[in-house]
């Protein structure tokens, strides 16, 4: 019926809407405790996702390969639309500078223990020499974005130029598997 | 010592971890899978590699899981 024209398609792609937007919604909220988002800026990430997964959906239809509820592959693509909406409000609403450095931070970060000081401050000094030493300054800058600012990674990669590398939507991070195309 | 473990686990990566495209390719498959109870380790090691190691796939993933549970064992 998608597929199709007239007004059998339009009340397809009407219901198919209206359930991306309860899965959207759903999933901002899934989302919403971890973010600087309330109310009616919840609705309209939510609204923006749906509206942008349908676009996506029906110009990929032939890709549907039926190894799936056909729901199922639908509701992946309301899932990466909201994830690539909330990265582009992070830097709306930030609470941190993406240069900014704490090494403080990663003891808790950790979990380490209190009672073992000593350890953890020789293993983050050398830590610490090794992220300068070891890593090229891009490296460097995401390292630190993301493990001492905690600067989420859809965030961090809509801010960082791109590279040649970055075949795919998150890969440009040390330590972080994600092996290119 | 506390929290070596997960700094240990941090900075290696799994040879098996099949990186984000790919995991992001069949996601729904995975979790359809997962979602049903199905041995989704097993049939996918590398899917299931890459989302121990990848936060914001990690995420997607949780939020498919969410979405399918929530529609119910049969979907719309």
């Amino acid at each position: 019926m998608l597929a199709g024209t007239g007004p059998a398609r339009e009340a397809a792609l009407a219901r198919l809407h209206e359930m991306l937007v309860r899965i959207a919604r759903g999933e901002v909220g899934r989302r919403a405790p971890r973010l600087r988002l309330a109310g009616p800026e919840l609705d309209d990430l939510a609204y923006q996702a749906a509206a942008d997964a349908l676009i996506a959906i029906t110009g990929k239809l032939g890709q549907f390969r039926g190894e799936s509820r056909f729901t199922t592959w639908a509701y992946k693509f309301v899932i990466f639309e909201v994830s690539a909406k909330i990265g582009r409000h992070f830097w709306r609403h930030p609470d941190v500078r993406l240069d900014a450095e704490d090494w403080d931070r990663l003891p808790d970060r950790f979990g380490f223990d209190p009672a073992h000081e000593a350890e953890w401050r020789d293993l983050l000094a050398a830590l610490r020499r090794a992220v300068d030493d070891e890593l090229t300054a891009r490296q460097r800058r995401i390292f630190v974005a993301i493990v001492l600012n905690g600067v989420p990674l859809d965030a961090l990669v809509i801010e960082l130029p791109p590279t040649a590398t970055r075949s795919t939507r998150r890969c440009s991070m040390p330590g972080v598997s994600c092996a290119p195309r | 010592m506390d929290g070596r473990p997960e700094l240990d686990r941090f900075l290696r990566t799994d040879p098996r971890d099949v990186g984000c495209a790919q995991a992001m390719d069949i996601l729904h498959i995975y979790a359809e899978l997962a979602s049903a109870g199905g041995p989704v380790e097993e049939q996918y090691p590398g899917i299931a590699a890459h989302l121990r190691a990848c936060g914001p796939c990690g995420e997607d993933f949780d939020g498919l899981l969410a979405a399918l549970r929530d529609q119910g064992p049969c979907g719309p």
